[in-house]
């Protein structure tokens, strides 16, 4: 008996919402043939529902789907056309941002307030940033020789593969989406099968809107399973990652054993908030404080070293803990004002648990919180470690939870290589308020991204992406568009003898 | 140290050839782990040895550039890399005359081409990306509260794996888009070619290149190869050559430090010739098309598609065309089509002509070896083929082609995307909407209308599909050069 695509679930304020749980391929819901995934409440750490997951043959009719469109509709369609869904697909998720939200938060453990205000806000203004690009994407014509008309066309890459991770569902779906549907191509995506709910929504959205079957296809699954026949499949001309640097890697030899895809991944971080002596030490404890904390650290680019100057270390040690309590109210996600729920699974909350430990182990000195918070739900206190050096395996490993690891400096340089002294480098951010210390630490920090004054402030328009092992290749702004389109020179020679 | 290395030989038409055959590094010619021996392709003979890197003679170029990048290159102002490139660029042109001789005798390329073309593109592409050092824009982008402004800045240690096909033009490639934006560079050439760019590391020190900015070391691509491709200090790896390789490479990046690669890989590129083309003009680009550098060009129009209603026509002429291909010495100013590079690369091209007799190919015209010393083979042109066979679906890299024919323009287009690879692909018609609709349709990076092989420094270069990954001169190739940080500075929030 093959499970029927919509289910009905309870959320933890006594609502029930409907769910999809089938394959998006071709605009229509499809039983999957892989297992049957459980997909957990993690506030509750009951099961919400089951969805159904994606084998080989599942993959491959995805793909097929989206081959086929590229072929015979979506390339043919005109930019301003495809623009025009875009936005349409923008109003509809605006229409229906509180059912968004609600998924968001029910299978994620994120504030629903948050989910609704940050994460959807910001997909809905991602879509209509990219559908502004559409009609926009120029190839240039290049003067060689004097015989010969030379002009480059930016092409789409015809079927894209995406997968996701489960930190942001509906946001970082929208990062791959957005872009590669500006830029003329079909997709495929894999969401995380640990939250699986929400894209479906989404997909939903995209047939009303209108979009051509199979334009948009989205399936959930394993990675290793899922993951890896997406990731190795020979239609897919490119894998768009975002997720863990081991599976980063994983992606990356599946494309050298298969048809060289074009590859973009955003992986960890462990990324250093620099505060200088002259920063303004409120303003900075409070910036500092959600640059760790928002999202419950599960944020690539979460700032989860805070480097202080020594001369103020002790002072901003008080503030950054009195911003701590005041902001980070822990409760049910669909609390009012809850600002922090419990942590994705059982097995990130294992982890984080485990690292606290270590941090003790190795002399780290727990200044406020380092417990579990209550006794239902993955709920781990925001965490503050003091006494911390650069050695210490928690201020070098990702945690991807509230553990923010605090060591001094002595010297701005100091602070610098402590903040390069890592394999990572996908953000940063200083806090001062003297010019040449903003402009010499912004240069000389080797990351994606540096902050000044401020952490965890995202543009649709600013690109975002990691140098090192944080990965390659850029999200947002007009950087995104170059990862979704190839450059394809027509040279033609005018009547000359050879 | 130099005095050790020091080498002179002479060519076949007495021409005395000075050149070093040390490992460059740090601005001086070192010793290797072992020597490789340098052949001769027009006899097969030893020309000389040169010294050849492994593990540790890596790390050293690898620590020598980064030290380099870390002390000096990354202060030296934009302008002062412009003027040394232009430099280096001077001197490659008031030694053009040695280094082409030099690149004749190692590859085997007609010293027409080798002085007419090669050593020229590289002091071009050099000149043209030294124009690029100061031009290198980030941008600044409105957003709310903030002054937001990205930055393009150099990976730093970049290296590069070239091939033996083009032994310094594609030196130059590499060495213009990254050194014009900041890095610094470990090149490894292939140990088949590696003398090239041995006189050229003698001018890169005259030219007043600080010590381990350009580090240029040859050795196997097994060994030397893999540990740069494997190497924890460089940021970026750029790689030119086989599909097979280029897995490799790839490979090695997810199993080090994930570093950025570019690839440009092998191709089996379509040339399609329609009833309406300027069939005698078609005949020679097609002709220039493929046996071109003895075929050995990743993009070389190795499958050639005729409408049905020229074919006999254009095989007739295009076989004429051919028969009088001057294949010979290098040496001979005349001499369109030398040996082929190695004894290698000779039994493969052979191998793949039996194979595609065994698959019931016709051997149209040529099929043989030249000659009984070196490794010369006749241009040879395949007919009766099917799009499955071996010599339609594999790159042979060699003086062969298979020419078949097309009806109408659907039907050439499924022909021409019957392949994994993607890197270059010809039209040749009259007619505008054919000409403009059929290079849209053409999935490959490069498509000619009608010409073939037509290259410039400007306009980019790479494949679609397996044919590889980014893209090479022109504007294009900075981006593969430099990482973008962005930077947001609060000032309202």
């Amino acid at each position: 008996m093959v499970q029927p695509d919509l289910q009905t679930v309870r959320l933890s304020n006594g609502k029930e919402i409907t769910v999809h749980t089938q394959l998006f391929i071709n605009n229509e819901f499809v039983p999957g043939h892989g297992p049957l995934i459980e997909t957990i409440n993690p506030a509750t750490e009951e099961v919400i529902c089951s969805v159904h997951s994606a084998d080989k043959q599942d993959v491959d009719a995805a793909v097929n789907a989206a081959a086929t469109c590229f072929k015979d509709t979506w390339r043919k369609v005109a930019p301003a056309e495809k623009a025009r869904l875009i936005h349409k697909l923008a109003d509809l998720m605006e229409r229906d941002r509180d059912e968004l939200a609600t998924l968001d938060a029910l299978d994620n453990g994120k504030a629903f307030t948050v989910a609704r205000d940050v994460d959807i806000t910001d997909s809905i203004a991602c879509y209509r940033y990219f559908a502004g690009w559409a009609d926009k994407i120029h190839g240039k014509t290049i003067d060689t020789t004097f015989d010969k008309l030379c002009y480059t066309r930016h092409e789409a890459l015809g079927v894209v593969g995406a997968v996701i991770p489960w930190n942001y569902p509906t946001m970082m779906a929208a990062w791959k989406f957005a872009p590669a549907l500006a830029a003329g191509n079909c997709i495929v995506m894999k969401t995380s099968e640990i939250t699986p709910l929400p894209a479906y929504k989404f997909a939903a959205l995209v047939k009303e809107a209108g979009f051509p079957a199979g334009v948009v296809n989205i399936i959930t699954g394993y990675g290793h399973t899922t993951g890896s026949f997406l990731g190795s499949h020979p239609l897919v001309s490119k894998m768009a990652f975002t997720g863990s640097t081991a599976t980063g890697r994983k992606i990356m030899e599946s494309s050298s054993s298969s048809n060289l895809k074009k590859l973009q991944l955003e992986l960890g971080g462990k990324s250093a908030q620099i505060v200088c002596a002259d920063a303004d030490l409120d303003k900075a404890a409070e910036w500092s404080c959600g640059g760790i904390f928002n999202n419950h650290g599960q944020s690539c680019n979460a700032g989860s070293r805070i480097l202080v100057h020594e001369s103020v270390h002790d002072q901003f040690l008080e503030l950054f803990i009195k911003h701590t309590k005041a902001m980070i109210k822990i409760g049910d996600p669909f609390d009012e004002d809850t600002f922090q729920g419990p942590q994705i699974s059982k097995g990130q909350f294992e982890k984080i648990l485990n690292y606290i430990e270590i941090g003790k182990k190795e002399g780290a000195i727990v200044s406020y919180g380092g417990k579990r918070w209550g006794n239902k739900g993955y709920y781990i206190e925001p965490t503050v470690f003091t006494n911390c050096h650069n050695q210490m395996r928690v201020m070098r490993e990702e945690i991807f939870g509230p553990v923010v690891v605090i060591a001094k400096f002595k010297t701005i340089e100091e602070a610098i290589d402590i903040a390069n002294d890592s394999d990572y480098g996908l953000a940063g951010g200083v806090y001062t308020t003297d010019l040449d210390t903003a402009i010499t630490v912004t240069n000389e920090v080797k990351t994606g991204t540096m902050w000044v004054n401020c952490f965890d402030v995202f543009d649709q328009s600013t690109p975002f992406g990691g140098y090192k092992q944080s990965g390659f290749g850029k999200e947002l702004g007009k950087y995104a568009l170059q990862e979704y389109t190839q450059v394809k020179v027509v040279k033609i020679l005018r009547s000359s003898k050879i | 140290m130099t005095v050790n290395f020091a080498t002179e030989v002479i060519t076949s038409k007495g021409d005395k050839l000075s050149f070093n055959t040390g490992l460059f590094i740090n601005n001086e010619f070192v010793e290797g782990a072992n020597t490789i021996d340098v052949i001769n392709p027009t006899n097969g003979e030893k020309i000389c040895a040169v010294q050849a890197a492994e593990e540790a003679q890596v790390n050293a170029a690898v620590d020598a550039a980064e030290k380099a990048y870390r002390e000096v290159w990354s202060k030296t102002p934009s302008r002062d890399r412009a003027r040394l490139m232009h430099k280096l660029a001077d001197l490659i042109d008031a030694n053009v005359d040695e280094i082409a001789k030099i690149e004749t005798l190692d590859n085997g390329k007609g010293i027409a081409f080798s002085k007419g073309y090669d050593i020229p593109e590289v002091s071009k592409t050099l000149r043209y990306f030294a124009g690029f050092a100061d031009k290198l824009h980030g941008k600044v982008i409105e957003t709310e509260g903030k002054l937001s402004y990205t930055r393009h800045e150099p990976i730093g240690v970049c290296a590069a794996i070239i091939p033996w096909n083009f032994p310094l033009m594609m030196a130059g490639w590499k060495l213009g888009p990254a050194l014009c934006t900041g890095n610094v560079v470990v090149l490894k050439t292939s140990e088949i070619t590696p003398l090239s760019a041995l006189k050229l590391a003698e001018l890169i020190k005259e030219a007043g290149f600080p010590p381990g900015v350009i580090n240029i070391i040859t050795g196997y691509g097994a060994i030397a190869g893999d540990k740069l491709a494997r190497h924890p200090k460089v940021g970026k790896v750029a790689f030119t050559g086989s599909t097979a390789v280029g897995r490799m490479i790839m490979k090695a990046s997810s199993e080090s430090n994930l570093k950025k690669i570019t690839l440009e890989l092998g191709g089996k590129s379509p040339n399609i010739i329609f009833d309406d083309a300027d069939l005698d003009q078609a005949v020679a680009w097609a002709h220039k098309g493929v046996f071109f550098n003895h075929g050995q060009c990743c993009c070389a129009g190795t499958r050639i598609f005729v409408q049905e209603g020229i074919y006999d026509k254009f095989l007739e002429r295009f076989k004429e065309y051919t028969s009088k291909t001057k294949v010979g010495d290098p040496f001979d100013q005349d001499t369109f089509q030398g040996p082929q590079v190695s004894q290698v690369q000779f039994d493969r091209i052979m191998s793949y002509i039996k194979t595609g007799k065994e698959e019931g190919a016709t051997c149209f015209m040529g099929g043989n070896r030249l000659g009984d010393s070196g490794y010369f083979i006749e241009p040879t042109v395949f007919t009766d083929v099917k799009g499955s066979m071996k010599i339609m679906q594999e790159e042979i890299f060699g003086p062969v082609v298979a020419v078949s024919k097309f009806k109408d323009v659907d039907d050439v287009i499924d022909k021409a995307h019957d392949t994994t690879y993607g890197l270059a692909a010809a039209v040749f018609t009259q007619n505008i909407t054919r000409a403009v609709t059929v290079a849209n349709r053409l999935e490959a990076g490069t498509v000619w209308v009608n010409c073939y092989n037509e290259l410039d420094y400007n306009t980019p270069f790479g494949g679609y599909k397996q044919s590889g990954i980014g893209r090479e001169n022109g504007e294009y190739a900075l981006e593969n050069y430099y990482q973008v940080k962005a930077v947001k500075i609060n000032v309202g929030l």
